[in-house]
């Protein structure tokens, strides 16, 4: 009895994802319209997307995250480490399948990392969640911010 | 419910304006469309789309979805992985459709709309009478 069966749409999915991580540093900061044809749907990747701006003395995160049970939002930085999870509840959880022409949203848990690219004060890191956009704000830590120099002529 | 992928003339279009095909440069926003006992349910993500910026409209049996979605994010751009733009989707109603009673209400960024079904259209149980 064959345990695992080969299933040639897995080693497609294994593949794309292999190139969108191939280009996922290549695409860099500069060119999202790649991606505006993939606005959250049903597969597995990563939920929710994320915008980064920053600033002098902040750094801003914003999650496209429409539909949201704000009371399951847990967002935790640690070391450095920004850490979203929630829940995206189902509309109307008692549908049965067949009752749907169409099914294109996704629901359900979710959990996304991020690494955050200058330290920050996590005493003072504020989150809103307005329009189904998550907005994060992270003052960044003392250390991180620019100091002005100032030169003596004598 | 079929979609209608080529944008349809409604009559708020005047007919000097050109077409500037404004609606291929939008997005279609994934909507979950299902029927429970009084009709249909369109359901809708809107991401940073106000309660102002949506405008559902129902014209000569479509349902048109036009949204403008916004979002303040101060600072320079380090990294972005979306794009946020105009959304736009059509779909074709069926007759059935009591166009007088439609409802949508916003949320969290996502647009519910109901489509009740016309009375006349609603199966109706007819009791048997035994002589």
């Amino acid at each position: 009895m064959a345990l695992w069966t080969w299933d040639p749409f897995q080693e497609l999915e294994a593949l794309r994802r292999q190139v969108e991580r191939a280009f996922e540093d290549y695409r860099g900061g500069r060119w999202p319209l790649a991606r505006t044809a993939f606005l959250p749907g049903l597969s597995a990747r990563s939920y929710p997307l994320l915008n980064i701006n920053e600033d002098q003395d902040t750094v801003y995160v914003e999650a496209l995250a429409p539909g949201l049970d704000p009371e399951s939002l847990d967002i935790t930085v640690r070391e450095n480490v920004l850490r979203i999870a929630g829940e995206k509840p189902s509309v109307n959880p008692d549908i049965k399948a067949e009752a749907f022409h169409r099914n294109e949203r996704s629901a359900g848990r979710f959990v996304r990392t991020l690494s955050l690219p200058a330290a920050v004060d996590a005493a003072k890191v504020k989150a809103k969640y307005v329009n189904g956009l998550l907005t994060i704000t992270l003052p960044k830590a003392e250390e991180a911010r620019p100091k002005q120099i100032e030169v003596s002529v004598s | 419910m079929r979609e209608a992928t080529v944008p349809e003339k409604t009559q708020q279009q005047q007919p000097d304006v050109p077409d500037t095909r404004e609606e291929a440069r939008t997005l279609a926003p994934p909507v979950d469309i299902f029927e429970n006992k009084d009709g249909l349910v369109v359901v809708a993500d809107l991401p940073g789309v106000g309660k102002e910026d949506a405008d559902v409209r129902v014209e000569n049996g479509i349902l048109t979805l036009k949204a403008t979605a916004k979002s303040e994010l101060p600072g320079e751009a380090l990294r972005h992985e979306y794009e946020l733009r105009n959304f736009f989707r059509q779909f074709q109603l069926s007759e059935e459709v009591d166009q007088d009673r439609i409802k949508a209400e916003m949320k969290h960024g996502v647009l519910i709309i109901n489509l009740p079904k016309r009375e006349e259209t609603k199966p109706k149980q007819i009791t048997v009478q035994v002589s």
